[in-house]
This record gives structure tokens, C-alpha cells and sequence, in this order.
């Protein structure tokens, strides 16, 4: 039996399309600690909602073992569904139910009820209980979010697989949901979260970097960070879309993208940078600016797809 | 238990609190019935005609009283003179003209023959034609009714007059409308209800949950039931209150029937909702694969016995052959149970299959 809340052992699962087999996720191994916090990062398309329906027992990898809680996904499916809990990507809940009878029907899916868990949604429950008898499709999407949070922690799962939980939603009801994740570790309870938000990677106790099916790197998010190998400079001038073209084409600079106000700049090791600027003045920038950059998990992100 | 009708419950709210829904389950059955019942019949009521009495005499005054007093004709004038056919039919004014010939009376007493010219407006030839048979009887029931007198009218009768002189044809129907309402409402609101939960995604929560599919598949089917047998109610008593059609044998034993056809039908859903993907394809599957056969070939528009074998033997297929049947010699001859029990046994045997497999078909996983 593994100790650990989710295994994932070389796991592959491929898709046909049309007469193709397109490969969703290739031979993907990973071990999520108890009660920790873990991101899974990367674009939309990169298999992350294959790996949750693997988990959650939706799926049958082609190849490969999956265990929850020790529990193989596959031949022990029911007792996995015991103790999950699972918000999927889609806002999967009935949007014609008020929020109490959606929680009170999810409760009693699982044997249970909202006044028997009360406590560990109460946090939550405490946002949308003004909400009670409004249906669930007319509420705000970040209190979609945290009624489908409620619904999947009704009954008080081990572990807790959230599907892109902040996709669509606005900035403040993100940092919102992730306080309460935050919170919910008090009670011990495995998280998986997926996102396509670089940003919330750092929130993660540890992420695994996602990308067409493989895993890039998994560490924690500042170990992830540290591993950056390059000198990474933040440049910013009058005319920032001509700065990104001719950033592009210099020699010295691997890579320049967007980023926020600036344009992060990766350069080789022991490049001169004055002499970079030295060199887009003479093509008629002004107003150049350029500071040390701050590595995020979106330049790892963005490392790693070159390498 | 508790589970089992939080689910039931859960299910009442999503028809209740949908129109649309509504309208198709309760508007569906009664519109049904209508249609079917007024505006498909093949008979004539009402229609205008006029009459050119040339002769005036006690005769032709005695014929146009038993014609006026006829539910099927509204006799809306008279005219003067020959000239005036025409222009009353270009008018619209009218459907058919009575011609009474000048000496009707003399003729009959003297000669014993007369002739009474029905002139119909042939552009709908089948109204024309049950016009013309119509009038026809009336005039051969005056004739018979005067003692003393014979006089062969240079009439033709049609002999559908003779046994279908009233409403009969619409007495088929209503278990034809049953079939139909029954599993439309049945398998297609099933079938799409489970499918919008897989579409919604709400179907990946449920799975990714103790409960176990039989309570599922219970919890989906009886909101449905119910529903039905309310169609069933309001379709007997619209019949029978509003369309004058005689419910003769034992009504529990209808209702029991119907119970059982309507299982049928939800089975049938449950079997199309694990075929399907998306609510259009079970939509479509549901009216391609219901709608056509129950009104091919349940036998109350088109006679079985007139299709060629394949056909026929197709049709044993169709549970709404057998409801119809059942419903037909239940409702409208009068007879017990001993005379459709083979009805039910197949109903019945078709039911179990089909449970049975839809359970086997539950898909516990999503692929």
C-alpha cells in the first residue's frame, strides 16, 4: 500500500481522433504528500483534466497505475469515490436548484449532511449563505465557485481534486478562493488544483509544470524559480511593441516576451546589458529602461518549453 | 432511502421549474387530443351549402327541414335562379347547392321519379364527396320515412356513410394519441435528462460518488412516471368528457396497463441516454426511433395488415402495437384481461429487457 495521498505511475492516456490516437498525458509519474497543497500548471490543452478524470476514477489510463489514498483507480474504484472530492472544470452544478438545495442534494449523495460537516464549510458556506434560495445559475461566478468548493467538501473528503476552480473567475474572488484553500489544509485535507494561471502557481506548496502531455519539473514553487538558469532583465521604453521586435532580433537576448509592464529578457550568462541598450538606442528607443527581473513560474514555464 | 428521494425530489425541480419542459409534458398530450380529435377528422360538420328550391312544394319543403336541422350542414340561403350557382361558388360562399327540380311533387306522384341535383364544389374532393354521400342519406332517410311513396333519386350513396354514419373513426385514436404521448414524454424526457447531466458535467459529480447507478436509473424514471400517468388521467378524461369517447371496459385495469407501457417507455429513454452524448442526439434518436414506428406502426393510422411481411413483422418490435392493442379492446370494446394478457406478457418481457440492459449499459466511468 503507498502511504501517500495520490501515485501516479507512469501513466498514459491517448484519445482517437478521427483515425489518430492523440496522447492526452504520456507516461506521467508523480507522489502528492499528505495535506500538501498540489498545482498542477499549464496551458489549457496540456492534459490536466485527463489527469484529474484518471484520478477521480472517470477514466482508465491506457497504461499505467494511479492509487488514491492507496486505493488503485481502477480496481477499487468505489472506495475512492467515497472519500474524493472532485469539482470539475465545467460549473457542474444545477443551475435551476437554489444553492441549499444544491448542497443539501450533494450532501445526501454522499450519506451525509450540511449540518454534520458544518464545520469545515463553514467558512465558506458563511460567503454564499446570504445567497441560500437564489439559484445557483444566477450567482456571480466567484460564488459559483465557492458553492461547487462546499458541494465538493460536503462530505468531508481525504483528498480534494479541483479542476481549474479559478478559470473565468475575476481577480478578487481568486484570491479569495485561495485563501480558503488555504484554509482547508488546516483540516488535513490532500488538494490537487489545476490552473492555467501562472500567478497562482506560487500559492501551490508544490507544482508540477504541465505541457502537451509531459511533466516539465515538479518542485516547489521557489525551488522551481531558483533553478533559473539565465540572467533575466526587465526592460520597458517609450515604444514597447518596436522594443519587443528589436529585442527579438539581437543575438545576445534567448528569448523576450511580455510580462506585465515590462518585457522580460532572458540573455546568455555574462552578457553586458548597457551594452544591450547601447545598441537599441542607436534604433531610436527612448526613454529605455532596465532592472533585474523577477523570476516567476511563468519564465521556468517558458524555459522549459524551449529546452 | 433518504438519498434515493433527495434525488426523486431534485428531479420533480428541474421539470417543475423548467417551461419548457412543462409545455411539452402537459401541453403535448392536450394538444394531441385536440388535433387528433377535431381538426384530423375526417368527417364534415357545419359546412355552409345553399339551396335553389325551384319547386316550392310540400316535398322539397319537407327535404330542406331535415337538411337544415342536420348537424353537418349550415344552410346559409337560398338562391333564385340557376345563374346564381355559379357566382355563389366563386364567392366561397358555399360548399355544395341543393337543386330542386320544378315539379318535384308532381313528378313523384306522377311519374315516381324525380331527380334532387347535388352540385358540390370538387376542389377538396373528399369534402365534396362526404358532402354529396351526406346529403345523399338524408334524402334516402326521407324517402324511406314516406310511406306511399317511392322515388328513385339519381343519387349515389356511399356505403362508408352506412357504417361509419357518426363519429366512429375517432374512437381509434385515443389509444393511438396514449402510445404517442406516452412515449414521447417517456423515453424522450428521460433520455434527455440524463443526457443534459452528462453535458453539464453535473453527471462527472454524481459518478464521483457513493451512490450506486440502480438508484440513478429509479431516481430519473419515477418523476417521469408520475408525470405520465397524470398525461394518462388528463387524456381519459379529455376523451371522455370533451370527445364523447366511451371508456366501456374496467378502468383500473386500463390504468394498470398504462403503468406498464409508460415503464416501457422510460426504459426505452434510459436505453437511448446511454447511447447518446449530447440532448440533440437523444432528441433525434428518440423522435426518429419512436415517433415514426409508434404512428407507423401501432396500427392506428395504417393498417399492419396491409404492409408488406418484413414490414409487419417489424412492427412486433414496437411496443405501442401492443398498447394499442390492449387499449383498444380494454377502452373501446370492453373486453377483460383475459383477452390482452398476451398483450401484457410481451410488454411486460420487452420491459425487463430493457431494464436489464440499460443497467448493464450504465456507464460508471465516463469513457
Amino acid at each position: 500500500m503507498h502511504k501517500s495521498p495520490i501515485v501516479v505511475d507512469g501513466i498514459s492516456k491517448s484519445y482517437p481522433v478521427g483515425k489518430e490516437k492523440v496522447n492526452a498525458v504520456t507516461n506521467i509519474s508523480f507522489i502528492v504528500n499528505p495535506g500538501e497543497i498540489f498545482g498542477l500548471i499549464g496551458p489549457d490543452g496540456a492534459g490536466k483534466t485527463s489527469l484529474f478524470r484518471i484520478l477521480t476514477t472517470l477514466l482508465i489510463p491506457d497504461n499505467g497505475n494511479a492509487y488514491v489514498e492507496g486505493f488503485n483507480t481502477v480496481n477499487d474504484y468505489h472506495e475512492i469515490r467515497k472519500i474524493v472530492g472532485y469539482m470539475p472544470g465545467r460549473f457542474s452544478l444545477y443551475q435551476d436548484l437554489s444553492v441549499e438545495e444544491n448542497l443539501s442534494f450533494f450532501a445526501t449523495l454522499f450519506n451525509t449532511s450540511l449540518e454534520e460537516n458544518y464545520d469545515l464549510v463553514k467558512d465558506i458556506y458563511n460567503q454564499i449563505e446570504p445567497f441560500k434560495k437564489r439559484r445557483a445559475g444566477k450567482l456571480s461566478g466567484g460564488m459559483k465557485q465557492k458553492l461547487a468548493l462546499c458541494c465538493a467538501l460536503i462530505h468531508r473528503p481525504h483528498v480534494l481534486f479541483l479542476d481549474e476552480p479559478t478559470t473565468g473567475v475575476d481577480a478578487v474572488s481568486r484570491t479569495e478562493f485561495w485563501t480558503l484553500l488555504r484554509k482547508l489544509q488546516d483540516q488535513s485535507i490532500t488538494m490537487m488544483v489545476s490552473t492555467p494561471y501562472m500567478d497562482e502557481a506560487s500559492l501551490c506548496d508544490r507544482v508540477a509544470l504541465i505541457q502537451n502531455g509531459n511533466i516539465l519539473d515538479i518542485d516547489t514553487p521557489k525551488e522551481i524559480t531558483n533553478k533559473f538558469e539565465n540572467p533575466l532583465w526587465a526592460f520597458r521604453s517609450d515604444q514597447m511593441y518596436k522594443l519587443l521586435l528589436d529585442l527579438q532580433q539581437m543575438d545576445n537576448v534567448i528569448a523576450c516576451y511580455p510580462f506585465g509592464q515590462h518585457h522580460h529578457v532572458v540573455l546568455h550568462q555574462d552578457q553586458d546589458v548597457p551594452e544591450i541598450l547601447d545598441q537599441l538606442k542607436a534604433k531610436g528607443q527612448t526613454n529605455l529602461k532596465a532592472e533585474p527581473g523577477i523570476v516567476t513560474i511563468e519564465d521556468c514555464f517558458m524555459q522549459q518549453m524551449r529546452k | 432511502m433518504k438519498q434515493l428521494i433527495y434525488f426523486i425530489r431534485k428531479e420533480f425541480y428541474h421539470v417543475l421549474r423548467d417551461t419548457r419542459t412543462l409545455i411539452i409534458l402537459f401541453g403535448m398530450p392536450i394538444a394531441q387530443i385536440v388535433i387528433f380529435g377535431f381538426a384530423l377528422t375526417n368527417e364534415v360538420k357545419d359546412s355552409r351549402i345553399v339551396i335553389l328550391d325551384l319547386a316550392k312544394d310540400e316535398t322539397s319543403r319537407a327535404i330542406i327541414d331535415e337538411i337544415s336541422v342536420s348537424r353537418y350542414f349550415d344552410l346559409t340561403g337560398y338562391l333564385n335562379s340557376n345563374d346564381e350557382i355559379e357566382r355563389t361558388f366563386r364567392e366561397g360562399k358555399t360548399r355544395m347547392v341543393i337543386v330542386f327540380p320544378p315539379q318535384l311533387q308532381y313528378e313523384l306522384s306522377h311519374n315516381k321519379s324525380s331527380t334532387i341535383q347535388l352540385i358540390a364544389d370538387a376542389t377538396d374532393p373528399n369534402v365534396a364527396n362526404t358532402l354529396v354521400s351526406y346529403a345523399s342519406t338524408i334524402i334516402m332517410d326521407f324517402q324511406r320515412n314516406t310511406t306511399g311513396l317511392s322515388f328513385p333519386l339519381d343519387i349515389k350513396t356511399e356505403i362508408r356513410m352506412l357504417y361509419n354514419p357518426q363519429l366512429k373513426g375517432s374512437y381509434s385514436f385515443v389509444p393511438g394519441v396514449m402510445a404517442l404521448v406516452l412515449m414521447l414524454v417517456g423515453a424522450m424526457m428521460t433520455s434527455i435528462s440524463i443526457v443534459r447531466e452528462k453535458e453539464l458535467g453535473t453527471m462527472e459529480v454524481i459518478l464521483v460518488s457513493p451512490i450506486i447507478p440502480f438508484r440513478v436509473i429509479i431516481a430519473k424514471m419515477i418523476p417521469y412516471l408520475v408525470l405520465s400517468m397524470i398525461n394518462v388521467i388528463s387524456i381519459l378524461s379529455l376523451s371522455y368528457f370533451v370527445l364523447d369517447v366511451p371508456i366501456v371496459g374496467n378502468l383500473f385495469l386500463l390504468l394498470v396497463e398504462c403503468f406498464l407501457f409508460t415503464l416501457t417507455a422510460l426504459a426505452l429513454g434510459l436505453f437511448i441516454s446511454s447511447v447518446s452524448d449530447t440532448q440533440q442526439t437523444a432528441m433525434l434518436i428518440s423522435l426518429m426511433a419512436l415517433f415514426l414506428p409508434t404512428v407507423m406502426f401501432s396500427g392506428f393510422m395504417f393498417p399492419i395488415e396491409n404492409m408488406p411481411v418484413p414490414l409487419q413483422l417489424l412492427s412486433n418490435l414496437i411496443p405501442a402495437k401492443w398498447f394499442f392493442y390492449i387499449v383498444r379492446d380494454v377502452m373501446i370494446m370492453g373486453t377483460g384481461f383475459d383477452q390482452v394478457w398476451k398483450e401484457t406478457v410481451i410488454l411486460i418481457i420487452m420491459l425487463i429487457v430493457l431494464i436489464l440492459v440499460s443497467i448493464k449499459k450504465f456507464k460508471v466511468r465516463l469513457a
